[in-house]
């Protein structure tokens, strides 16, 4: 096999059979310290091994019983150190009563532990990109723009945490199932956003490399899963995003509005895939399942890239969508998103009107100005047009989209 | 695995007599269900002393360590398999104290 060969196997099972690794080994030895950097050294003996030996027959094998070699090794040393508590930890499993079903698996019981609540949201990123997503900690230290250190502690202090504390490695009880996977769906979609719109001024404006990773995340939580409304429509939505990322930034690297983009650089596969799902979950609608907040953005989502030209777009059908999630999340931020749709509906005057009622909650929100000056200019008012675009570009981090606000309010006469 | 569940207050008055039946229910609960190791309600923190007795002379000062908005007013020592069992007692506990309650593991528990 060629280096390259070997170096693009290698790559594979990491993407692969990290997680399961990671994920056998904290169960078989009750902790996740141990379990991470078996892992991370089974992965390094890959990389010194494969091009001389030839990458094994079964990858996810050979790592497997490697990093369970190092992980006994590991053990063996520190429990020398006269800690025989470690061994007795060893033994330590979690319910045997535990029932085998569809989503018995390690590697969601990792998930679920990692995106625990008694854990701060900025941990469970942090750990679920470590330890189920296989990120090293300098890369994850530059997705967040913290110091490697800092991002290091992080990890530490919560992987202490969780054993200190005895977080269980467990998928939660169908009782408790719902609540829990709200949460691993929160931390997915903080770290798909994160790329997609990189909040810092330091930072590429877009992050492939996290968009492309808490997909990945969606596709490994929706094999465990497939009945899951919530975890389907968030997949959707991503996908529905994701497939718009190339035409959304500019040569210039401007961000490019959403009725200013080039469909035909849109993703076409990735549109397929995120269509297919949400007609399933239209259909399990249709049959009675009440549409979750992921569920109803992919469908607007849904809606935008129907639309082969923005003319085209059936704006009563997003309004109506938006008048569902309304319902189910009475937020400022949908408000205002509602008002945008409500605009190409009803016209500017209507939506203006709409907006403006979210001042007292949004007054610090970049959106908020944007879309006035927006409508304002769509209105006539260019001198109140032009004060919200550069009160927008103040507050606005994103260097893609201050760039593309300044241009708006350039062009204002 | 034991927990210290602490009750914290920022009101001066003790539980009323509601409270205190509830918090009397949630107790005869941990201990039929073997949750029980221990639970006590504290006097005000004005009631406390704080003694250093490091350099070899004990040091008394009036009142406690930390002033504060916020301070102990009880605690519970629950025991329970793991962190999410300890959280559901907790949260009940704080259902029935009406007060916020924090959850720390004892080391090695």
């Amino acid at each position: 096999m060629t280096v390259a060969g070997v170096r693009e196997a290698i790559t594979r099972a990491h993407h692969e059979e990290w997680s399961r690794v990671v994920a056998a080994l904290a169960r078989r030895f009750g902790d996740l310290d141990v379990a991470e950097e078996a892992a991370a050294e089974a992965f390094a003996a890959a990389v010194e091994r494969w091009p001389a030996d030839g990458v094994p027959p079964s990858p996810g094998a050979w790592l497997a019983t490697t990093a369970g070699r190092k992980a006994i090794d590991r053990v063996r040393r520190e429990s020398k150190r006269a800690d025989k508590q470690k061994e007795a930890q060893l033994l330590y499993d979690d319910d045997p009563a535990e029932p085998l079903g569809a989503i018995d698996d390690d590697r969601l019981r990792l998930i679920f532990t990692c995106c625990h609540p008694a854990l701060a949201m900025e941990s469970r990123v942090a750990l679920t990109l470590r330890l189920v997503g296989g990120l090293t900690v300098a890369q994850i230290a530059r997705a967040f723009l913290v110091r490697e250190t800092a991002m290091g502690q992080r990890i530490t202090r919560a992987k202490a945490k969780i054993k200190a504390a005895r977080i269980p490695y467990r998928v939660p009880s169908a009782e408790d199932l719902p609540a829990r996977v709200s949460g691993v769906l929160a931390v997915l979609f903080l770290v798909f956003n994160e790329g997609y719109l990189a909040t810092g001024p330091d930072t590429d404006p877009v992050r492939p490399d996290l968009t492309a990773e808490a997909i990945r995340l969606g596709r490994l939580l929706r094999t465990f899963m497939p009945e899951d409304g919530e975890v389907a429509g968030l997949l959707a939505l991503m996908l529905l995003t994701e497939a718009r990322r190339t035409a959304r930034v500019s040569a210039g690297g401007e961000l490019v509005a959403l009725d200013e983009q080039d469909r035909g650089a849109w993703d076409a596969a990735l549109i397929a895939e995120g269509h297919q799902l949400v007609r399933e979950r239209l259909a399990a609608a249709a049959a009675g399942a009440a549409p979750g907040r992921y569920q109803i953005l992919a469908a607007i989502n849904a809606v935008h890239t129907s639309a082969r030209d923005v003319r085209d777009t059936d704006w009563s059908q997003v309004v109506a969508l938006y008048d569902q999630l309304v319902r189910l999340d009475p937020s400022p931020v949908v408000a205002l998103n509602r008002a945008i749709a409500v605009a190409e509906l009803d016209g500017p005057e209507v939506a203006l009107a709409a907006v403006n009622r979210l001042e007292p909650e949004l007054a610090g929100y970049h959106a908020y100005h944007a879309t006035r000056a927006d409508l304002l200019r769509r209105l006539g008012r260019g001198r109140e047009s032009r004060a919200a675009y550069d009160r927008a570009i103040e507050l606005a981090g994103n260097t893609a989209e201050t760039a593309a606000l300044t241009r708006r309010r350039d062009r204002l006469r | 695995m034991q927990y210290l569940v602490s009750v914290i207050d920022d009101r001066t008055a003790s539980a009323t007599p509601d409270e205190m039946s509830a918090i009397n229910a949630f107790n005869d609960r941990l201990v039929a269900e073997g949750h029980w190791v221990f639970a006590g309600g504290l006097a005000s923190p004005g009631t406390a002393t704080v003694i250093d007795n490091r350099g070899g002379e004990a040091m008394l000062t009036d009142g406690p360590f930390l002033e504060s908005k916020e301070y102990l007013a009880g605690l519970w020592i629950i025991r329970a398999p793991d962190l999410d069992v300890a959280l559901k007692l907790a949260a009940e506990g704080s259902k029935a104290c009406n007060r916020k309650v924090e959850v720390r593991p004892f080391l090695g528990g």
